[in-house]
This record gives structure tokens, sequence and C-alpha cells, in this order.
């Protein structure tokens, strides 16, 4: 048990996430192990990047409860809260109300505020060194273009102090030459091809030394012939042993790379399984339309 | 008509129009720095607020500020700090402060519209490294706004100095002032006010040049 917690690097539970009255996440709970290759797949408006942002907590999550390395980077439990309120309620007018639960749970709502508050306070001191250990490959890439190649992947090391300058640079060096970019050092992302940058971004996460790296679509802004080259990196990645989850569309690469797959849909997990489970054996009904649809 | 130019400039006249050029030049250029620390600050305290729904009072105190000083006439805020607020200053540091104030409101909104422009992905891949948000600030938003806030920010530059021109008032010996002493003595105004717009225009000109050549240095990663 004890060792099995060890290797969790990221545990969620519960997690929701309304967009204004909208609710994308509604309660997704998984635990991602170290070594992990997580395809998360499922139809487009499902949630699934917004599951991966919130990660991160890049994007908010309304309530829940993730945890990264065994350390609370978000927690709200008033949804629970909330529900109970809204029963207690609902018997407005009738005999049931009872007058002394109410107040209860007025005074546990205020209880539980001050110790969110306490807790966010706590998490807010550190999620930005938890962010530096939680690696993200975006769809766009969102290289900084003021910046040469060089620069973008030395500048989080550098600024942070967990580098000097030299050592960032020989790391980034390393880093670009197994990519075999490491003629692009000195040269701006506005020259570089998609697939190229991409590959960049994955080394600019990597010199960060992550525990674990989210990619949200990373080859969907891709031209086709430019896929091959960034899925090859990521599947290297993965042969070495790096905690990865991965929203693509890529049905190639989560049957041959991820040792999980997930499908998701309307906002919740509809069915978890091994590659191979997954495609030759699904249950979910739209997940059954969803892959004969992708696959043809 | 060249009688009238070789009065104006005749004896030691001609050294006062570079007199009143430094005087001119030393003004813009100390409200143009002025103005760019407030704008800084004033953009940054805005977007801030905007991005994070941080400083709320702050922004506030920066919606007044830009409010008033877009809302009234340079001449009249000249006229007031120099009757009311700075009357212990030297008439220069009035001069300065003034136009630094002024221009720092418009400077801000130039700055605010650059940061506004720059993709929340650029903020979102700072933040995922772990940067702090002033870190992603300062080093990666505020370099890219910066550059897109130039052509803008240059002509708010070319605007100040040429506005600088109504400082006279206060008794500031500027070009212009310089121009109406000469006219005062020589009773011809049509030289002296000839010479002074071509200096002012030089004046612009080159400035226009320095700051292309700024852009193109600074857009050197466009290509």
């Amino acid at each position: 048990m004890e060792q099995q917690e060890k290797n969790t690097v990221l545990s969620v539970k519960n997690l929701h996430k309304y967009f204004g009255k909208l609710e994308v996440l509604k309660g997704v709970d998984i635990d991602i192990h170290k070594g992990d290759v997580v395809a998360v797949i499922g139809p487009s408006g499902c949630g699934k990047s917004t599951f991966l942002r919130c990660l991160n907590r890049l994007e908010e999550p309304t309530s829940g409860r993730i945890e990264f390395n065994g350390e609370t980077v978000f927690k709200k439990e008033r949804r629970e809260w909330k529900a109970a309120w809204k029963a207690l309620q609902a018997k407005k007018g009738t005999d049931e109300y009872d007058q002394t639960a109410v107040n209860e749970a007025k005074l546990a709502y205020q209880e539980l505020r001050k110790k969110e508050k306490a807790t966010e306070k706590s998490i807010q001191k550190n999620l930005d060194k938890h962010r530096q250990k939680i690696g993200m490959v975006f769809q766009q890439f969102n290289l900084f273009p003021h910046l040469t190649i060089l620069q973008n992947i030395t500048l989080a090391p550098v600024k942070l102090k967990l580098k000097s300058k030299e050592e960032a640079e020989q790391t980034a060096m390393d880093l670009l030459k197994r990519i075999g970019l490491e003629d692009k050092a000195n040269v701006y992302p506005s020259t570089l091809s998609g697939g190229q940058k991409q590959r960049i971004a994955i080394v600019r996460a990597l010199a960060m030394s992550p525990d674990v790296m989210l990619f949200d679509e990373p080859t969907s802004a891709l031209d086709p012939e430019m896929v091959g080259e960034v899925l090859k990196v990521m599947t290297e990645l993965a042969n070495e042993g790096m905690t990865m989850v991965v929203v693509t569309h890529e049905m190639g690469f989560a049957k041959e790379v991820a040792n999980r797959v997930i499908f998701m849909n309307e906002g919740v997990i509809k069915e978890e399984n091994t590659p191979k489970e997954f495609f030759e054996n699904p249950q979910d009904e739209r997940l059954k339309d969803f892959l004969s649809k992708v696959l043809m | 008509m060249w009688k009238n130019f070789r009065i104006a400039l005749k004896g030691n006249r001609w050294k006062w129009y570079f007199e009143g050029l430094q005087t001119t030049l030393t003004i813009s250029l100390g409200a143009i720095l002025v103005g760019c620390v407030i704008g800084i600050i004033v953009a940054l305290i805005k977007y801030t607020n905007k991005k994070y729904g941080k400083l709320k009072i702050a922004r506030r105190i920066c919606d007044v500020y830009i409010t008033i000083f877009r809302g009234t006439p340079v001449y009249v805020q000249m006229l007031l700090m120099w009757l009311v607020i700075l009357v212990s200053l030297s008439d220069m540091t009035i001069a300065i402060l003034t136009f630094g104030i002024n221009s720092g409101a418009y400077v801000a909104e130039i700055i605010r519209g650059g940061l506004e422009s720059i993709d929340d992905g650029q903020l979102e891949a700072g933040s995922s490294l772990g940067l702090s948000k002033l870190q992603v600030l300062w080093h990666i938003v505020l370099p890219q706004a910066i550059r897109r806030a130039l052509p803008p920010f240059c002509n708010e530059f070319i605007a100040l100095i040429k506005e600088t021109s109504i400082i006279g008032t206060i008794g500031v010996m500027d070009l212009t002032k310089v121009a109406d002493n000469i006219i005062g003595r020589t009773r011809e105004p049509f030289a002296p006010y000839i010479i002074v717009a071509v200096m002012y225009l030089v004046v612009v000109l080159i400035l226009t040049f320095l700051l292309r050549l700024l852009e193109k240095k600074l857009s050197r990663s466009d290509k």
C-alpha cells in the first residue's frame, strides 16, 4: 500500500469544473503512477483538455482534490456541502424543515471556507514549485517568439535559479542534440516548422526535468507530414520511463505507446483499459460509436 | 526676404535657437522618461488586475489618473501645476513633471494595448514552467508588448516634443519662446518661426529614423 502511494504521481479525486453554469467536468477520478503513459481520448467538447489543464491549475477547477507527489495542489470540497444544503432547503415550508440542522450547516460552511482559505494559501505558496515539476506541451506550441531557441529552453531553469546559465545551456544543447536540432539553437522560433517548434516545446519542458509531462493535443496543429517526428520524440520519452498524460487524437500512439487508455465523454471518464482491451473490446456504447468513426 | 532671415540670425542670435532647442529636448526627454516609468507601472497594474483580478484599488486610482490627464488640456494642467501644485520647484522641473505625468497617461494606454495583444498561451507556457506571475510578466509578456507598442509610442513621443512648445507661457526659454523673444526685438515674425519650424521638423525626422532602426532591431525575431 505504501509502496503504491509512493509511486502515485498524480491523484485526482472527484474533480468538477464549471464554466459559468456549464458543468464541463462532472467528477473525474484517476490515479496516475510513475511511468504511466496515459492516453486520453474522446469527442471534442468532452472536457479532456479542460481536465488536463486542471492538473497544473492553468484552469481553475471548481471542486475536488488533486495531489501531486503526495502534496495537495488543489482541494475544494464545498460541493458536498452545497448538495447537503440544497437537500435541507428543499424541505423549507414543510414540517420536516429542521432549523438546528440548518444552523449547523451554516456553521459548517463557515468552518469549511476558513479551512479552504488556509489550504489555498499554503498551496499558492508552492504552486509555482509544483509546476516546475509538471511539464506541459501545448497544441499551439507557445514558444516565446522574442527569444532564441536556446533562450526559450534556458529561460525557466536560469530565472528560477535551478541552474547556472552555462549548465542550463549545456543541458539545452544536449537535449537539442537528441532531437537533432542543435543547429537551431541560436535562431528564433518563427524560422522553424510546426514539427520543429513542437519538438523544441517538448525539450523546453524537459529541461526542467519534470516528474510528469502533460500533452494537450500536441499534434493537432501540425501538418500531417510533421506529426511523425513529434510522435517519435514522445515515444522515445515514454520508452525512457517518463510519466505522461497525453490528450490526443492519434489512435496509433494510444494503441502502441500508451499503457492506459481513457475515454472521456460528457465530463466523466467513461472507460479505462489497457490499449489492447480498449480498442479490441470496447464496452461503452458511445466509445464503440467513437472508435468506429475514428478508426474506420 | 533673405534679409529677414539674416536679421533673425544676426550676431549671437543663431546661438539662442540652439539653446532653446536644448531646453526643448531636455524637457521632452525628461518628460518621456517620467512618462515611461508611470506608463509602465500603470499599464502593469491594469493588466494584472484584468488577468488575475488583483490590485483592485490600485487599478481604480490608475483609471482616475488616466481619465483626468487625458480628459483635460495639457495647457491647463501646466498652468495649474505652475500656479498651485508645484510652486516651490524650478520652472524646468515643473515642465518635465507636467509633460511627464500627462504623457504617462497616454503611454500607459499604449503599453496596456501592447500587453493585452499578447496571446494567453504565452502566459500559460510561462506559468507551466513554474515561473511566477511577475517573472512571466517581466521576461515574457513585457518584452513582446513593448515591441508591439513601439510604433504608437513613437507617435506619442513626437506629439510630446511638439506639445512642449507651450511651455514658454510659464517662462521657460524653449525653442518657440526663443522665436518669440527674437521677434520682440526685430518686429519681424516670419523668419524666426520658419527657422523654429524647420528645427522641430529635423528633430522629429531624426527621431523617426532612430525609432525605425530600433524597431528593425527588435523585430529580427520575426524573420
